[in-house]
């Protein structure tokens, strides 16, 4: 009796706290929706309106007017896609021979990879720059995407995956004479498709909602992804609220509607990426 | 001598691992480097570099706007951490119980995890904003006055600390769930048939065995702290007066608006230097405080 009753009380707190806490993680976005729907006055209301008296549409074709926003989600999207790609493709192949093929010096070329994980971002910036500059690629795709591309991480996840396929998957294929070009194409990548599908996930986040990199070699409006031309309306408009709120409408909702396609292999990469060394 | 079957072999490797390990190379590897090279000379990308020495180091030792930068970051990282923490351990804890709506509370709190800073941030200086924003508005329901957030040198950091608290939460709590979920049952039935309560339960079992995800969540969030940038520069800009600048924001001051690509590389080479001891301090004590079972 007593113990039910108990239970009870917990069980209430754990909702009130879940519920509260799901609260303040959702108003936010919902006040983002509601401004962005509301006139220049209706955002100077006190107390503040959640439903706007007069809903319209305008902002979002006001921002569009003066910013190229459909460009901007064009040039995040082919960003992300192409760096995806290129980290998908060239991780997998480095990761496949760190994890199937013995060679001399594997393993000290791994933890050469390994160490430059903590390396801070801010350290090869700036070389990164210098190099992009030397090369003519600021202001270009190129810049954009390229060193994108590589980083240890994606290696490091790819590899860690690999080596928990058997071996013996691919010891009869090469008994039947399969290379190592089929044995990674048929065999592993196949296999491989929760842990290639978790970091395409992450490289696309990572991309999509980087911001540093692009202030640092775009300053050409053709060129800038959906954050930086995002921070470009905060110099424009600053108080007009209405507007800018349509404006972050606009490159948050691509990215939610990945998220929750995608939400599962998100979550399992934190994981796997995380604790299982 | 490498036989045929050698230089074959060689071949293979060199073709899966040269894409990868050249670009890696030119853009990682190389750049890590010239950055610790370019620390110790002066150059402005006109002129050419000079070596200067120990100067750049030396000069950012009695800059004034650097110390306060670095104050900034520990303050910034003296609020953040333990509250993020804490609250993720929290949230983590309860949905680990029997609950109902686990998916949909589990993806309410990871939504701001996956939206840019960018937007993030602006979002936040609207909620912020002293007159007409939702958090004051609601602090005066419950009849206190808010303070002007991001325009109060006294509060401004303490609004760029809610929101980073606000926007890393789930993904703290993703990695404390999967620590959580990595103990075994068994565990809590022995206990049970001791007859051990819930706080001995949580204080002898679940503290300790979730010790290795804590001390992972501590390194990892402490290094992303350090390298706190894009809340800043859309929030705050390092404002007002000065009282929210942080580290990386110098270093991208110095080098893309002052031009200072040694003293800025100097810089960063300092916030790597802090990055490495404090992990390297963490893990010499991880063995006092981290049970890795049997």
């Amino acid at each position: 009796m007593d113990n039910s009753i108990s239970q009870t009380v917990r069980k209430t707190l754990f909702y009130s706290v879940l519920v509260f806490g799901a609260l303040i993680m959702i108003i936010p976005f919902l006040w983002m929706i509601t401004t962005s729907l509301k006139t220049r006055g209706a955002t100077l209301v006190l107390p503040p309106q959640f439903i706007p008296d007069e809903i319209n549409f305008a902002n979002y074709q006001r921002v569009a007017e003066v910013f190229p926003v459909g460009r901007f989600f064009l040039n995040s999207l082919f960003v992300a896609l192409t760096s995806t790609i290129g980290q998908i493709i060239t991780a997998s192949m480095a990761a496949y021979a760190f994890a199937r093929i013995e060679f001399k010096g594997r393993e000290v070329i791994f933890l050469i990879y390994l160490a430059t994980l903590m390396v801070p971002t801010q350290v090869t910036m700036i070389p990164q720059f210098i190099l992009m500059k030397y090369l003519g690629w600021l202001e270009s795709y190129r810049g954009l995407i390229v060193p994108g591309i590589f980083n240890a991480f994606g290696t490091f996840l790819l590899r860690q995956f690999f080596l928990t396929i058997p071996k013996s998957l691919e010891e009869a294929a090469f008994i039947d004479g399969a290379s190592h070009f089929r044995v990674y194409r048929q065999i592993i990548m196949p296999l491989a498709k929760p842990a290639l599908a978790t970091l395409s996930v992450f490289a696309f986040m990572q991309s999509w909602n980087s911001y540093l990199w692009p202030l640092i070699i775009v300053s050409e409006k053709a060129k800038m992804t959906l954050p930086l031309g995002l921070s470009l309306l905060q110099g424009r408009w600053t108080t007009d609220w209405n507007l800018m709120m349509a404006g972050v409408v606009i490159s948050v909702i691509p990215v939610l509607a990945v998220y929750l396609f995608a939400q599962k292999y998100l979550i399992q990469g934190i994981t796997l990426s995380g604790l299982k060394e | 001598m490498v036989g045929d079957k050698g230089v074959k072999k060689l071949l293979i490797i060199s073709i899966f691992l040269l894409p990868n390990m050249l670009g890696f190379m030119v853009f990682i590897g190389i750049p890590i480097i010239s950055s610790f090279v370019l620390s110790f000379t002066e150059w402005d990308l006109i002129s050419s570099p000079s070596f200067v020495g120990l100067s750049n180091y030396i000069q950012l030792f009695h800059d004034d706007n650097f110390w306060a930068a670095l104050k900034h970051t520990l303050t910034f990282i003296v609020g953040y951490l333990p509250t993020v923490m804490a609250i993720s351990l929290a949230i983590a804890l309860i949905l680990n119980q029997k609950i109902k709506f686990k998916v949909f509370f589990r993806a309410a709190y990871f939504i701001p995890v996956v939206t840019s800073w960018v937007a993030v941030a602006l979002i936040w200086k609207w909620l912020l904003n002293p007159t007409y924003g939702l958090v004051n508005y609601g602090l005066s329901l419950v009849g206190v006055t808010g303070p002007a957030w991001l325009q109060d040198p006294s509060w401004a950091m303490v609004g760029i600390i809610l929101t980073s608290v606000w926007k890393d939460v789930g993904f703290v709590m993703v990695l404390f769930l999967a620590g959580l979920q990595g103990i075994p049952n068994s565990y809590y039935e022995a206990a049970e048939i001791d007859g051990a309560n819930r706080f001995q339960k949580f204080w002898k079992i679940t503290l300790p065995l979730l010790s290795p995800t804590t001390f992972f969540v501590l390194v990892i969030s402490l290094i992303n702290s350090f390298q706190v940038f894009d809340q800043v520069m859309i929030m705050t800009q390092g404002g007002p007066a000065g009282s929210t600048t942080v580290l990386v924001q110098q270093i991208y001051n110095h080098a893309f608006r002052y031009n200072q690509m040694g003293y800025a590389s100097a810089a960063s080479w300092i916030l790597f230097a802090l990055v490495f001891i404090v992990t390297f301090i963490q893990m010499r004590l991880q063995k006092r405080w981290i049970d890795y079972g049997q």
